[in-house]
């Protein structure tokens, strides 16, 4: 034992620091932008959301590096760049994802960054960010807190939406359409995702029609797949309208076994993530069932240039239709390549940084979704409406469709800066521009 | 009086190169260093009781308890001294190891590794329900600074670096002395046969205990470091799969020598990272295969390669 010797602790360090300085360290002097893609590839978010915006990711990328994306993005790649991009598994946990966004950002010495679907991610990665001064566009994540903990964001961008849209948007969509609404359960993931939802659903709710009833709050845990006691319980309580903000395996199980068990008989479900399986449902759900896509997506995006392009080119390539997360990652990129357009001024180079940070700000761009405006967060949030509608089957082309949809504008649907959702629902939307 | 040993030396000479490496690395490196070595205490917590026969399947409730002492203090306590806030990390974890571990003492084996995951679980739950928390989503962890200085961004981390290497190496000489202390060696003993060491009059019990606490204050070190090297603190650090990647490490190392948990870690963080860089799609099952192959071709850990050269040698 006294003998010991410990000479493979410097071995080991030597060779961590040969893989090191191995490393591919060539930047993008290669006269390629870089971009880091962030995603689920594995775990229970890859299938519903990880993959279907990866699908889009690489559609819009090679679209753009072959230059045929319609107006006004023809300009080849980024800034008449091409393209390269660094794909990175978003699983694994929040202190991973620091680790891998450094290595983004030192060791693959990427331009910007986009990604991130889980919120703990975006909460870890947007401090990190700043920084490291990096370009970092958060494409999906939906934490009202982002913005709230990092106050004075400078290079950290998020083109998709705050989860109290979906739900002050749901709330408003169930009073509008006139249903039945003299009580509302819940049934909610165990996590953070499912108590803010159910917080800002129930608090808009009661805003909105004072005195309607709670019967119950079911918050089964997270991939928990069986949830024949909470439909039980959900049945029990007769209320007239079910809120649930499920997403993924989970909501395609607990629709599948409600529907089987009559849960959805005569009352309204709302799914404020509902649309990322209308082509999986294949008429296992019950039509009238009140679905959302987290903003002006998927199904629910208008008709323009961009938007036929996209699902004309995904269906081709995917051979399905494009759901909500395919066009929140395809938003991000558009939003990406106009903001360093407008920073460069003319085409072939990669303008610096600062430059990209201060044109994306506040900047109004053109995607798949409609004209987004970065106008909340001063200037870094996107500010977009949102939609509802009822799923319908037709059995005898297949298909699944949106019935009696209505949309909402940003405006009416979003709070102002400087109020957090919590606050502005309290305070009964003050502001809000309803048409 | 306070002569080192030759691992010992090596153990210094190692921190000393870490340190002034420091400023050569590339500042991904250092980072993946850092949370490698902070992984590497808590991997020493594992491993101190994996000797005397215990295999805790719940060390993350201290890896969490110290991260989120780092992250409470700043954020409700007001605290911003790093070294404070390690200190409020330890003696949490300390405090709750005292009482726990009066409970915990009295199994073992399967048992033992149960009661530790369950107890970490419950953590978890609590953390997971608690909104102001965060809940899963965690929160941020305010800046730091370190005895009234203030290093901004960059050089925030690489003096977190250059502490973690520090910290990491003093605990590693302390628990080189206790290994080889006839204290150390009764956790052998106890591993073999128990009654044999209370026939001898000393209490097995009472020595478990001293190292659940001192398992319990080093993972909270390494919980501590980690999150200020991230910035963030979530529930995950409770979570079983944590635990388990603890326990992992420390098989991976080998439980014979006290460098043994750092270098399997450092190696497991850069396995992880290029794995996932050649394979994005697939890395898990890289992992997978390297780890499986120490397992199949060296069931004693990393360290056996050096024990058996040493052996090959006399």
């Amino acid at each position: 034992m006294k003998r010991t010797k410990s000479y493979l602790a410097p071995t080991a360090l030597a060779l961590a620091a040969a893989i090191g300085f191995s490393a591919p360290v060539t930047a993008a002097e290669n006269g390629k932008f870089r971009v880091g893609i962030v995603t689920f590839l594995s775990g229970a978010a890859a299938g519903p959301f990880g993959v279907p915006s990866l699908n889009g990711a690489k559609l819009v990328i090679d679209a753009l590096n072959e230059g045929k994306v319609p107006a006004p993005y023809g300009l080849k790649g980024i800034n008449g760049l091409e393209i390269e991009t660094v794909i990175v598994d978003e699983n694994g946990g929040a202190s991973k994802q620091v680790e891998e966004f450094r290595n983004l950002a030192e060791r693959h010495k990427v331009d910007a960054v986009i990604g991130y679907i889980s919120s703990g991610d975006c909460l870890a990665i947007a401090p990190v960010a700043e920084e490291l001064k990096l370009t970092t566009v958060l494409f999906d994540c939906g934490t009202s807190r982002l913005f709230e903990e990092n106050k004075a964001p400078t290079y950290v961008f998020r083109t998709g939406l705050d989860a109290a849209i979906d739900n002050i948007g749901a709330a408003r969509y169930l009073i509008d359409t006139g249903r039945k609404l003299e009580s509302v359960a819940s049934i909610q993931q165990n996590y953070a995702w499912g108590h803010d939802s159910w917080g800002d659903f129930s608090a808009a709710i009661k805003q909105l029609k004072p005195g309607v009833k709670v019967t119950t709050e079911q918050l089964p845990k997270l991939f928990q797949g069986q949830y024949g006691a909470e439909i039980s319980a959900l049945s029990v309580s007769k209320p007239d309208v079910i809120h649930s903000s499920f997403w993924g395996g989970d909501m395609e199980a607990f629709v599948l076994q409600g529907n089987a068990r009559g849960l959805f008989d005569k009352r309204t479900a709302v799914l404020t993530c509902g649309e990322s399986a209308l082509d999986r449902f294949k008429g296992q759900a019950p039509n009238g069932l009140v679905i959302g896509a987290r903003g002006p997506f998927g199904a629910f995006a208008p008709e323009n240039t961009l938007s036929t392009w996209f699902r004309t080119a995904y269906r081709s390539s995917a051979e399905m239709d494009p759901t909500y997360p395919a066009f929140k990652m395809a938003q991000a990129i558009l939003g990406l390549k106009a903001a360093v357009e407008k920073a460069a001024g003319k085409p072939g180079v990669i303008p610096a940084k600062e430059e990209v940070a201060r044109s994306f700000k506040g900047l109004t761009f053109e995607s798949v979704s409609g004209t987004v405006r970065m106008a909340r967060a001063n200037g870094h949030q996107a500010l977009q409406g949102i939609a509802y509608g009822e799923y319908k089957f037709d059995a005898k082309s297949d298909k699944a469709t949106i019935a009696n949809v209505k949309s909402y504008s940003g405006e009416c649907v979003t709070p102002p800066d400087g109020t957090s959702a919590a606050d502005w629902i309290k305070a009964g939307f003050p502001g809000a521009q309803c048409n | 009086m306070f002569k080192l040993d030759k691992t010992e030396i090596w153990l210094v000479v190692s921190a000393l190169v870490l340190v002034a490496s420091a400023f050569l690395l590339p500042s991904w490196l250092t980072f993946i260093l850092t949370l490698a070595l902070a992984k590497g205490l808590v991997v020493q917590g594992v491993v101190i009781q994996m000797r005397a026969g215990l295999v805790s399947f719940g060390q993350g409730l201290f890896f969490c308890i110290g991260g989120y002492s780092v992250g409470m203090g700043g954020a409700f306590l007001g605290i911003h001294d790093a070294f404070v806030l390690i200190g409020l990390g330890v003696a949490a974890s300390v405090g709750v190891a005292a009482i726990l571990g009066l409970l915990m003492t009295r199994y073992r084996d399967i048992f033992f590794a149960m009661l530790s995951l369950a107890l970490s679980m419950i953590l978890y739950g609590l953390i997971v329900k608690n909104q102001a928390l965060g809940s899963t989503d965690g929160f941020n962890v305010h800046d730091v600074s370190f005895l009234g200085w203030m290093p901004a961004g960059e050089d925030q981390k690489l003096v977190i670096f250059v502490l973690t290497v520090l910290v990491a190496g003093g605990i590693a000489i302390a628990l080189n002395r206790y290994m080889k202390s006839g204290l150390g060696g009764v956790n052998e003993a106890i591993k073999e046969n128990e009654i044999r060491v209370e026939f001898l009059g000393l209490s097995p019990r009472w020595i478990l205990y001293a190292n659940y606490l001192f398992a319990a204050g080093i993972s909270a070190v390494g919980g501590a470091f980690t999150a200020l090297a991230t910035g963030h603190v979530d529930p995950e650090m409770a979570f079983w799969t944590t635990s388990g990647e603890f326990v992992f490490i420390a098989l991976l190392g080998g439980t014979s020598h006290v460098a043994a948990p750092f270098i399997a870690a450092v190696l497991f963080a850069l396995v992880r990272t290029y794995a996932l860089e050649l394979a994005p799609h697939s890395w898990q099952m890289i992992l997978g295969f390297v780890l499986l192959a120490i397992i199949v071709f060296l069931p004693k850990g990393l360290w056996s390669l050096v024990a058996e050269k040493r052996r090959a040698a006399a």
